[in-house]
């Protein structure tokens, strides 16, 4: 079968939309791991956040990966939007979506575009000053600048208000996504329902962290 | 009952439709709901006016030609039966139900709630089938050993009566669960593994040629299918594909 048929193929999309979306889901374990030690110690979220702004593996080579998931998974997330409403040139006068389907699974769409607007606005709170502070201004290296400036952004009820909204989407998303992924490419079988359990655990424990680290800097500012 | 009917109304495949009333009295709770409508036919050729066209045959729920999209599901309100199966004792007295055709880019409206699902042909004549001698000298397929396992999944799979309803209840009219039993009925058996990778490869080349969207794993398809197909047949088909394309 020639590639470019294999590359234009449903299912190819399908399984490339499945695996970013894994990818991010251990970008995110990883990250919650890492903010929620300002929880517990400022001392270990520094050293972290330290060894991540400045480890020139994490830096130059996992980052730009980063980057290039993110875009790639709204990306193509678009184009199958795109593909499918054209799939259905004319809407239902009456859908009962709810009778055979979740919410969550049937506004991927809405749900992700609120998470991306959040990444948006999450580059411009921590990663543009960031390369700024390294990279513009060329500042000296400091490493117990991080957790001052992580509870500095919580300082804003309103920015806390609209970071735990974006978590509660990111909740629905994920309590789709991460099972839907596995059954994307292929994976269905007697591990499944433990699988489906896990998945569900991911898409509350995860984003309702991310919600109590926010609250709890909110509150102690 | 007395109940009100919204039915779309299409004259043919190049007119525009739309939702028609019509108020229908006398109807009883064990009727299915084709004799609901065939009840309404009658009114409206005693009227004088177009009868409403739907598609119907054996009426016994296993030949896959009626269809319609009844309050919002594939097939109505109940589960695992097709709408010649379907009585009106599932709605109630002033009920107002509305009847639309199954709605995919890939199968367009021939007239009022008919639609052309050649489409599901095409897909099955381009690999939906064993190359098998047939002339004389054939060979018991009982003497070939299956396990059981996989002999019942492969018959769960092949009760797919190709309806439709995959399509009609998917959010992005995905027809990925109709080819995905189309290709584990074959997968599964000794019979179908000669041909697995053509098959694969074909059927799917086909269904995205036909304009089907992208399945997104809601699950529709399987909660509306009146046969009960399973998704797991669609993570087969994945994995089929995925490997067909490695080895091709």
């Amino acid at each position: 079968m020639a590639k470019s048929a294999l590359l234009k193929s449903s299912i190819a999309k399908k399984v490339a939309m499945a695996l970013s979306g894994l990818f991010l889901i251990l970008f995110l374990a990883q990250h919650f791991f890492i903010n929620s030690t300002s929880v517990f110690s400022p001392d270990t979220f520094n050293s972290i956040s330290h060894f991540m702004g400045n480890n020139p593996l994490v830096q130059f080579v996992f980052q730009p990966i980063l980057i290039f998931g993110v875009v790639f998974h709204f990306v193509m997330g678009m184009v199958l939007e795109i593909k499918n409403n054209s799939a259905r040139p004319i809407s239902y006068a009456k859908n009962n979506g709810a009778a055979n389907s979740s919410w969550a699974s049937r506004n991927m769409i809405v749900s992700g575009l609120v998470v991306l607007a959040f990444l948006g606005l999450h580059f411009y709170d921590f990663w543009v000053p960031e390369m700024v502070y390294k990279y513009v201004e060329v500042n000296p290296l400091d490493e117990t600048r991080y957790f001052a400036e992580l509870t500095h952004k919580f300082e804003s009820g309103i920015r806390t208000a609209i970071y735990c909204v974006s978590f509660l989407l990111l909740s629905l998303h994920l309590w789709h996504g991460f099972n839907s992924s596995f059954q994307s490419v292929g994976f269905n079988n007697k591990y499944s329902k433990s699988l489906h359990t896990l998945g569900y655990a991911f898409a509350i424990v995860v984003p309702f962290g991310f919600i109590f680290i926010a609250l709890f800097h909110y509150f102690n500012h | 009952m007395k109940l009100t009917l919204k039915i779309w109304r299409q004259k043919n495949a190049a007119s525009e439709g739309k939702i028609v009333e019509y108020p229908i009295d006398g109807i009883e709770p064990d009727m299915s709901f084709l004799e609901m409508l065939d009840i309404l036919n009658d009114e409206l050729i005693v009227k004088g006016e177009d009868t409403v066209a739907f598609d119907h045959d054996c009426r016994e729920g296993i030949c896959g030609m009626c269809s319609l999209f009844i309050n919002g599901e594939a097939h109505g309100p109940d589960r695992l039966v097709t709408t010649c199966q379907l009585h009106m004792r599932k709605f109630k007295d002033g009920d107002t139900i509305f009847i639309e055709p199954f709605r995919a880019k890939a199968f367009p409206v021939i007239k009022d709630l008919v639609v052309d699902r050649g489409a599901f042909d095409r897909i099955q004549q381009s690999g939906g089938f064993i190359s098998v001698n047939t002339s004389g000298n054939t060979i018991d397929a009982n003497t070939i050993p299956i396990p059981k396992h996989d002999a019942d999944r492969a018959f769960d799979a092949a009760t797919c009566i190709g309806c439709g309803a995959c399509v009609a209840s998917c959010k992005n009219s995905s027809a990925m669960l109709f080819v995905s039993a189309k290709v584990s009925q074959f997968a599964l058996l000794p019979q179908g593994k000669v041909e697995a990778t053509d098959r694969v490869l074909n059927m799917v080349s086909q269904m995205d040629a036909e304009g089907f969207g992208n399945c997104t794993n809601t699950g529709a398809c399987e909660v509306e299918c009146p046969k009960g197909i399973s998704l797991e047949n669609i993570a087969r088909m994945n994995r089929e594909y995925l490997s067909a394309s490695l080895k091709g």
